[in-house]
């Protein structure tokens, strides 16, 4: 009886590996790639025949002149090789440090913004890639932007307005903004700052 | 907790509740052998992989029934134990990953054998796609049908008339398996993939795009076939992520739709096969007094949790932060608190696994409910199949402790439950506080156990208990802050895991025997009936009672301190 039973497993576990394990997912693959190749590939944004991200992906911002998102655990912050949370729980002492730290940077970097700083902007996401924020976090954010950018409030505030997506059917998920989206629009209608070269040598250096 | 967080919650539950008649009843056409709408598109399937497998599809007795599943599931590890070994020798790893670290490796392949996919490992610095697709999305189709069949064996010995001629049959493994492959796990599988991928979900073979973001910094974004393993992850309550964020990362849960679309796919199979039960007991009732048990103890969980999370973070507020905004730490802004709260509960229930926010970060009492979920045996809808069979197992506890309330013998569905069918029952309740609490007691006093802590204090406590608790009851979920990497950890979750599935599954079949071989009685005035609101209390009483009084001792020195100290302000 083992035996018998032991022969079936050995060819079963074959078929079912070539039928589920390698079939399927290319299947899936040829159909995806056919169907919905954009998406299929990772939803990439291109500026200018120059991909600068992911629609789905959060990148970190740390520029005045662009909106922040959410601190991230994910490797340095932002890693997408390295996705992932803090995992630290509200008895520790390493995560009130960091909340400390957040909240202070963030009052001085932000000196007249409305009230006090949204619990989001020093909450870290479960992947560390949040792309988005609430549409609260990004509306304390426009007097910073603005004056760095050097145009009225007014002016950044309509865009932030315009970037919200609303809860899906109305009552599933979150309203929300996408920071790259937002910033990416920001760009579109006042100019990328030409200090973004030098920024990038920054970073380079880093 | 706001109104439409519970609409979106009570949206969900209706959708279930729809969905479990048509798909119960054609489950349990499907494993039945009998007509049914895929048997003329996909009939040639079935005939192919039996042809090739070379199976007698003849009835087979208990042991010969437990002797097929075991073989192949040692099989099947071994296998995808020698493929993480070897995957730098084979094709589709454009990330020239290395060979996987030999008891990382095994503590994988124990992990998505047993349905638990429990990860020690972050996905996308450590698997090639080879070993992704062909190692453990393979495994998450057949471990799922596995327990599928496995639930079918006990539900067949429940409600067959005993033939009389000849040993007791349970039905047929191989048949089991491949039925429930290719009519039900593969076709909802392939259409679910097309969905998730129209959404964001990325299903390529392309290496890493590096990318210079709008500051000028370099991304890498990590690629690979994920739709595929996403859709078979989640319909078999598997739960093992593509990459180390699981349902987190944006490219596998891009959206509050495919989130939802997620939570459908884990309750969908194990919700429906109480409805199958009924069918094959020819009384839907049983089925929904199943149903009902259930659904009271979800939504005894999700209060508790959605309640916990809704409030804000303790240390954020403390630092003087906007109120409002609920627990944040380690959720992800497009599912919110709500969306979060309500996937926790759902994945823990359901023996999934996945997760879209870090449980580690949730509030002491968020993270209690989701501990208990687990706890209490899977058994609140549970994983594919493994839900029903521990169901059924908490009915005989339960039906056996009523008949001693009033003296009679007790019987479920018309047989008589005896003395070796409460003895099997007890060893399947006994492993689980066995392979959750010795270990995790020792991991707690010995160095190499708390070397691996990310949390200090109660919470620590709470990371270890939560990952031997995770591996017992194959969920595969984690506290994820421990570094469960470790020597230690690898090889005590990789046998906690086996416990928990195959000490558990052994029983199951073995009273799935000795049941088929009992006459049914037709119910007398003293019968207990077993599908009315009395007994659903009844059975409600047990399974609390059997969890409660097992893990409440040790959750008070975990969460619960933890939750006052909270409170006090307190920090480690």
């Amino acid at each position: 009886m083992i035996a018998s039973e032991l022969k079936v497993a050995a060819r079963m576990t074959v078929v079912t590996l070539a039928l589920t394990g390698l079939a399927y997912p290319l299947a899936v693959t040829a159909l995806c790639q056919a169907l919905f190749p954009w998406r299929a590939a990772g939803s990439v944004i291109d500026v200018a025949g120059r991909v600068v991200g992911s629609e789905l992906i959060g990148q970190r911002f740390t520029r005045p002149e662009y909106f922040h998102g959410r601190p991230s655990a994910a490797g340095a912050g932002y890693d997408a090789t390295a996705s992932g949370g803090s995992n630290l729980g509200p008895t520790s002492a390493k995560l009130r440090e960091r909340i400390a730290a957040d909240q202070a940077r963030l009052v001085a970097a932000n000196p007249q913004a409305p009230g006090p700083v949204p619990a989001e902007l020093l909450l870290a996401s479960a992947s560390g890639l949040d792309p988005h924020v609430r549409p609260e976090a990004a509306a304390w954010q426009v007097p910073r932007v603005a004056a760095a950018r050097g145009v009225p409030s007014t002016v950044v505030q309509a865009l932030v307005v315009r970037a919200v997506e609303p809860r899906t059917f109305g009552f599933l998920g979150e309203p929300r903004v996408n920071v790259l989206k937002l910033n990416l629009a920001l760009d579109a209608a006042l100019g990328a700052r030409s200090r973004a070269t030098a920024g990038s040598r920054l970073s380079a250096e880093r | 907790m706001t109104v439409l967080g519970w609409i979106q919650a009570l949206v969900f539950f209706a959708v279930i509740m729809a969905l479990t008649p048509p798909l119960g009843g054609f489950l349990q056409r499907v494993m039945e052998g009998e007509r049914h709408v895929l048997l003329r598109p996909l009939g040639f399937l079935e005939r192919l992989v039996l042809r090739l497998a070379g199976v007698d599809p003849a009835e087979q007795s208990w042991p010969r029934y437990a002797t097929a599943l075991l073989g192949f599931s040692g099989l099947s590890l071994l296998v995808t134990f020698v493929m993480q070994r070897v995957q730098h020798l084979l094709p589709l790893n454009p990330q020239s990953l290395g060979a996987v670290e030999a008891l990382s490796a095994f503590d994988t392949a124990v992990s998505f054998t047993t349905n638990t996919n429990w990860q020690g490992y972050a996905g996308e610095t450590t698997m090639s796609y080879l070993t992704q697709m062909a190692g453990l999305a393979w495994q998450n189709f057949v471990s799922a049908a596995a327990g599928l069949a496995v639930a079918m064996a006990l539900a067949r010995g429940l409600t067959r008339p005993a033939s009389g001629a000849g040993p007791a049959t349970i039905g047929n493994f191989w048949l089991d398996l491949t039925r429930a492959t290719v009519y039900v796990l593969l076709p909802i599988s392939l259409v679910v993939a097309l969905a998730f991928a129209s959404r964001g979900v990325i299903q390529n073979f392309s290496p890493s795009l590096q990318l210079t973001t709008l500051e000028g910094e370099t991304q890498v974004l990590a690629m690979g076939p994920a739709a595929s393993q996403e859709a078979i992850k989640q319909l078999g309550t598997n739960g093992g992520g593509f990459f180390n964020a699981n349902a987190a990362h944006p490219f596998e849960n891009p959206d509050p739709l495919t989130n939802l679309l997620s939570m459908l796919l884990i309750f969908a199979i194990p919700a429906a096969l109480t409805f199958t039960f009924g069918r094959m007991a020819k009384s839907p009732r049983q089925g929904w007094a199943l149903f009902a048990a259930m659904s009271v103890l979800f939504f005894a969980g999700l209060t508790v949790a959605y309640g916990a999370e809704a409030h804000d973070h303790p240390l954020a507020r403390v630092a003087g932060a906007a109120p409002g905004a609920g627990h944040l730490e380690g959720k992800e802004t497009r599912f919110g608190v709500a969306g979060s709260a309500l996937y926790a509960v759902v994945t823990t229930d359901a023996s999934c696994g996945a997760v879209n926010a870090m449980h580690d970060s949730f509030s002491p009492l968020g993270g209690l409910a989701l501990l208990a979920n687990i706890q209490l045996g899977e058994v609140i809808f549970g994983g594919v199949g493994a839900g029903l069979y521990g169901m059924l197992v908490m009915v005989v506890l339960a039906v056996f402790i009523a008949g001693l309330m009033v003296g009679r013998t007790p019987e479920y569905l018309g047989k008589k439950i005896e003395a070796r069918d409460v003895k099997l029952a007890m060893l399947y309740t006994l492993v689980v506080p066995l392979a959750i609490l010795v270990p995790a007691a020792w991991s707690a006093v010995a160095p190499h156990g708390l070397a691996s802590l990310n949390n200090a204090g109660p919470h620590g406590l709470g990371e270890i208990l939560y990952a031997y608790t995770s591996a017992a009851g194959n969920n595969g979920s984690a506290f994820a802050g421990l570094d469960a990497n470790t020597p230690w950890y690898n090889l005590t979750l990789a046998l906690a895991m086996l416990a928990g599935r195959f000490l558990m599954i052994v029983p199951v079949l073995a009273l799935a025997g000795s049941f088929a071989a009992k006459k049914a009685a037709p119910p007398g005035p003293g019968t207990l009936p077993t599908d009315g609101a009395l007994f659903v209390v009844l059975l409600l009483g047990v399974i609390v009672i059997v969890g409660a009084l097992t893990f409440f001792p040790v959750l008070s020195l975990g969460p619960i301190v933890e939750h006052f100290l909270v409170g006090a302000g307190q920090v480690f």
